[in-house]
C-alpha cells in the first residue's frame, strides 16, 4: 500500500513543513516515508511543493506523476495538481484562496477554508495544518492523532509556542473534513 | 710551537638550506632570498616545525632547496593550500613562496582572501616583473613600456593597465598584520630584507595574522641584462614604481621587529 | 540507534563528522548547501575546522593542503563547482593524499538549474582533472546509503590514498528519509608518516606533482594505474534487483535507479520479467557483474538523468552481446516510474 501526497502553495504557506509533519507521522507510525521538496529559486513568495510518499514497504521513486492526493493552498497549485490526481484520489483545496472550480467527477474534493479557519485560530500561518488535518481524515493515510503526535514530537524547540495553534488547526481541519459541510457542494457551486 | 689561533666559525651554510646546487640562472636573486629564509628558520629554531608551500614558477623546486617539510601548490593556489595546512596544524609555521605571476595574476583571489581572513601564514612574494619560468612573458607587475616576449612593443598600459602594487593593495585589508616591501640589490637592502623575513615569521609564530614580505628581485636572463645591470635595474627602474618600505605594521607586529 | 528523518545533504555531513572528518572547506552552491551549513554549525562545536572558502578553486586547494598535512578532510559541491575543482583534483590525484569530495549533481551544462541530474557522470568517472588519473566514485540512491557511503568513502580514501567522490544528485541531497547514522568514531591520534607536519626527528617529507623527467612521470602514471586495477579488482559494488529470471536488464544508478525500481515493480505486476543492476561504485564500474547476467538477458536498458553517459560503460561491458537501449532525461528533468514503465513495455513489444 502506497500513498503519494503533494502539498503545494505559495512559499511561506508552510507546505514543506506540512509535508515534513506528515513524513514524521508516517515514520513514527512504522511506515516507510520519503519527503522531497520542489521550489523555485525565490526564497519567498514562489510556489513551493513537497511530495510525501507513505508506504508499507521500501519506497522506490520519491516522485510520481499522478499523486493519490493533493493539498492545494493557492490557485496556481490548484491549476497544476488538480488535473494530475489519480482517479479515485483526494483533493484538499484551501477555498479561502482557491477560487478555481474542480472539474473532476472522479476524485473526492474536500474544500476547506483553511486560511480563514487559521485566522480564526489566531494565526494564518497554521492554514497548512488545517489542510493537513483534513487530508489525514479524508484519505485515512494516517490517524489524525498520529499527525498531532508528530507535531508534539518534532516541532523544533524555537517553535514550541506554536504547538497549541498547530494542534488545534489539525483537529479543526479533520473535523471539517469529517462533517463534510463544505464537501456537500462542489467547489464551483 | 704552540698554536696561536683557534678556529672560529663566522659563516656557514644555514642548516635549513639544502646542500645542493640550485637551478637558478646566474645573477638571479631567488637563491639569495632562499638563503635569507633558511637563516631565519635556523635562528628562530623552527626547522622542525616549518612547512613550506612552493609555487608554480621558477621557485617550484623550493622544496628541494630547503631542509623543511614542503608541498608544491597549483599555480596561484599556495595561499589556499597553506590555509588548509595551517588550519589543521595551527602550531606549525607555514609559509608560501610565490612569484608575481603566481601571486598577483592567477592567484590574486587566493592571496587577497588569505590576507582578508587574516590567515596566520607568512608569504614571501618575489616580484621580478616578469614570468621567468616560461621564458620572459609580461607579468602583472611588468613596468609600463617593459619589453617582454608577450609585450614585444612594451607593456601598453592602455590595454593592459598599470602594474599591480601588491604590498599596497594587501596592506589595505584589515586582516593583514605585517606587509612590507624590501629588495636585495645591495648590502643595505639585503640587511633590511633579512630583518623583515624574521619579523614575518615571528608575526605568525605569535599568532598575530597575515604577514607578507615583497621582494623586488632580479631576472637577468629574461631582462636581457647581466647580473650587475639587473641589480641596477631593480634600483633605478623598479624601485621608483614599487617604493621599498613598510605598508602595514600592526601594533603587535611593531613589537616583533 | 533509532532512525531519524534526515535530509540527504545533512545525512552526508553528519555521517562524515561521525567518520572523523577533521576539516571541511567548501563554497555554497545549490543543491548541496545544507551540507555546508550543517558543517558550519557542527564542526566548530566539535573543535574541528570549518572554512567557507572564497571559491571552489580555493576550497579544493585548502582540502589539498589539509590532506597533505595528514588530516581527514572533505569538500562538497555541485557541477559548476566540481568543474572549478578539477585543477585541484589533478594535483591531489598524483600526490596520492586521501580526500573525499561530494558532488550533489544538478541540471547543466552551464549554470543550468538546481534540479536533480546525473550529467556529471563523465566528469567524475572519467578523470580527476587533467592528466591521467581517476577517482573512486560512489553513487548513493537513498538517504541511508548516502550516509553509509560517506563513511565508506573515508575508509577507501585512506586505504588507497586516493580521491573518493560521493556522487549524489539534487534528489538524494534534498529529500528526507528515515536513516540511521553511524556511531561517532574517534579522530586519528597520529598523522600518517608521509604527511607534512614539520620534519621533527625524521627526514623532510615533500609532496609535489612536478616530475620533469618523463621516465619518472611515466612510472608514477603506471603506479597509479596499478592502484586503479587493484581497486577495480577489489572494490566493485552493485545492487541486483530481480535479475535471476530477468529478460530485460535495466542498469541505472542513484536517483534514476530508485525511480526505476518502482517501474520494475509495476512491470512485474504486468508479467514482464524486468530486473535491475544498480552500480554503487561508478568507478570501479561493475562491468563483470553486467557481463555475468548476459546469458539470460535479452535486452539491456540504461536509465540515467543525462543524454547518455553511463550507457557507454554499459556498452563496453555488454560488448555487443545484447542490444543496449538508453532512456535519458537530462537538464534537471526527473523521470517518473510511469514513463520508464512505458519504455520497458515498448522494448518488450
Amino acid at each position: 500500500m502506497q500513498q503519494a501526497i503533494v502539498i503545494s502553495g505559495f512559499g511561506g504557506q508552510g507546505t514543506l513543513f506540512a509535508g515534513m509533519v506528515l513524513a514524521y507521522a508516517g515514520m513514527d507510525h512504522g511506515k516507510h516515508v520519503t519527503w522531497i521538496p520542489s521550489y523555485g529559486p525565490e526564497m519567498r513568495g514562489g510556489t513551493a511543493n513537497a511530495t510525501v510518499i507513505v508506504r508499507d514497504e521500501e519506497i522506490g521513486s520519491p516522485v510520481v506523476r499522478y499523486p493519490d492526493a493533493a493539498v492545494v493552498l493557492n490557485n496556481p497549485s490548484m491549476e497544476k495538481y488538480e488535473p494530475l490526481i489519480k482517479a479515485g484520489g483526494v483533493l484538499v483545496a484551501n477555498i479561502s484562496l482557491v477560487s478555481a472550480p474542480s472539474h473532476r467527477p472522479d476524485i473526492t474534493c474536500v474544500p476547506v477554508p483553511a486560511s480563514d479557519v487559521a485566522t480564526q485560530l489566531g494565526d494564518v500561518r497554521v492554514a497548512n495544518m488545517v489542510a493537513l488535518g483534513a487530508l489525514a481524515k479524508a484519505t485515512k493515510i494516517l490517524p489524525v492523532e498520529a499527525i498531532v503526535q508528530a507535531l508534539q514530537d518534532h516541532l523544533p524547540e524555537r517553535k514550541r509556542y506554536l504547538l497549541e495553534p498547530n494542534r488545534q488547526a489539525v483537529q479543526e481541519g479533520a473535523q471539517i473534513a469529517e462533517r463534510g459541510e463544505w464537501a456537500s457542494q462542489r467547489i464551483s457551486e | 710551537m704552540k698554536q696561536q689561533w683557534e678556529e672560529r666559525v663566522v659563516y656557514q651554510r644555514p642548516r635549513a638550506l639544502a646542500s645542493v646546487s640550485t637551478g637558478y640562472c646566474p645573477g638571479c636573486t631567488h637563491g639569495l632570498i632562499h638563503k635569507l629564509i633558511a637563516e631565519a628558520i635556523d635562528d628562530l629554531g623552527i626547522q622542525e616545525t616549518t612547512i613550506a608551500v612552493a609555487p608554480v614558477g621558477c621557485a617550484l623546486f623550493l622544496t628541494d632547496y630547503l631542509e623543511v617539510d614542503g608541498v608544491m601548490a597549483a599555480h596561484g593556489r599556495a595561499p589556499a593550500m597553506a590555509t588548509g595546512i595551517k588550519r589543521v596544524e595551527p602550531d606549525k609555521v607555514v609559509f608560501t613562496y610565490q612569484g608575481d605571476g603566481d601571486l598577483a595574476s592567477i592567484g590574486m583571489a587566493e592571496i587577497v582572501w588569505a590576507a582578508a581572513r587574516g590567515e596566520n601564514i607568512t608569504v614571501f612574494f618575489v616580484n621580478n616583473a616578469i614570468y621567468g619560468m616560461t621564458g620572459g612573458q609580461m607579468a602583472p607587475t611588468s613596468l609600463p613600456g617593459q619589453i617582454t616576449t608577450s609585450s614585444p612593443r612594451g607593456r601598453d598600459v592602455e590595454t593592459m593597465g598599470m602594474p599591480v602594487r601588491m604590498a599596497e593593495l594587501l596592506a589595505g585589508l584589515p586582516g593583514a598584520a605585517y606587509v612590507v616591501r624590501r629588495s636585495v640589490y645591495d648590502a643595505r637592502t639585503i640587511k633590511a630584507a633579512r630583518q623583515a623575513i624574521r619579523t614575518a615569521f615571528r608575526v605568525q609564530m605569535e599568532g598575530v595574522g597575515f604577514a607578507l614580505v615583497e621582494f623586488l628581485s632580479s631576472c637577468p636572463t629574461n631582462w636581457r641584462l647581466n647580473p650587475a645591470q639587473a641589480l641596477e635595474w631593480i634600483k633605478e627602474d623598479m624601485e621608483p614604481y614599487y617604493p621599498l618600505g613598510d605598508y602595514k605594521v600592526s601594533d603587535i607586529a611593531k613589537q616583533l621587529q | 540507534m533509532a532512525k531519524e528523518l534526515l535530509v540527504g545533504n545533512v545525512a552526508i555531513a553528519e555521517a562524515a563528522i561521525r567518520a572523523g572528518v577533521e576539516a571541511f572547506f567548501g563554497y555554497p552552491i545549490t543543491p548541496q548547501t545544507e551540507l555546508l551549513e550543517h558543517m558550519a554549525g557542527r564542526m566548530p562545536e566539535l573543535g574541528r575546522v570549518f572554512l567557507q572558502a572564497e571559491s571552489e578553486v580555493a576550497a579544493i586547494n585548502m582540502v589539498y593542503g589539509a590532506a597533505c598535512a595528514g588530516a581527514r578532510v572533505m569538500t562538497s559541491s555541485s557541477g559548476p563547482g566540481i568543474s572549478l575543482m578539477q585543477e585541484g583534483l589533478s594535483y591531489i590525484a598524483i600526490s596520492e593524499v586521501p580526500v573525499v569530495v561530494v558532488d550533489v549533481m544538478r541540471g547543466g551544462p552551464g549554470l543550468g538549474n538546481i534540479q536533480p541530474a546525473q550529467g556529471d557522470y563523465n566528469q567524475v568517472t572519467k578523470t580527476a582533472g587533467h592528466g591521467d588519473s581517476r577517482s573512486i566514485v560512489l553513487a548513493p540512491s537513498s538517504v541511508q546509503e548516502a550516509a553509509d557511503l560517506t563513511g565508506l568513502a573515508f575508509d577507501l580514501a585512506e586505504k588507497y590514498r586516493t580521491i573518493v567522490i560521493v556522487a549524489g544528485d539534487g534528489m538524494i541531497g534534498q529529500m528526507m528519509e528515515p536513516a540511521e547514522l553511524p556511531p561517532m568514531k574517534s579522530l586519528p591520534a597520529t598523522r600518517p608518516d608521509w604527511a607534512v607536519t614539520g620534519a621533527k626527528g625524521r627526514l623532510k617529507n615533500v609532496i609535489t606533482s612536478v616530475f620533469l623527467d618523463a621516465e619518472v612521470m611515466e612510472a608514477i602514471n603506471w603506479r597509479l594505474k596499478a592502484k586503479l586495477d587493484r581497486i577495480q579488482a577489489e572494490e566493485v559494488r552493485c545492487e541486483l534487483t530481480l535479475v535471476d529470471d530477468a529478460e530485460i536488464l535495466i542498469v541505472a544508478f542513484g536517483s534514476a535507479a530508485r525511480i526505476t525500481k518502482t517501474a520494475i515493480r509495476e512491470a512485474r505486476e504486468q508479467g514482464i520479467r524486468a530486473g535491475m543492476l544498480r552500480p554503487i561504485t561508478l568507478l570501479p564500474f561493475p562491468s563483470t557483474a553486467i557481463e555475468e547476467l548476459l546469458d539470460r538477458v535479452q535486452t539491456v536498458l540504461v536509465v540515467e538523468m543525462n543524454t547518455g553517459q553511463m550507457v557507454d560503460d554499459v556498452r563496453l561491458a555488454v560488448q555487443g552481446r545484447a542490444p543496449v537501449h538508453l532512456y535519458g532525461r537530462p537538464g534537471g528533468s526527473v523521470p517518473v516510474p510511469d514513463e520508464i514503465l512505458d519504455v520497458i513495455m515498448s522494448l518488450r513489444a
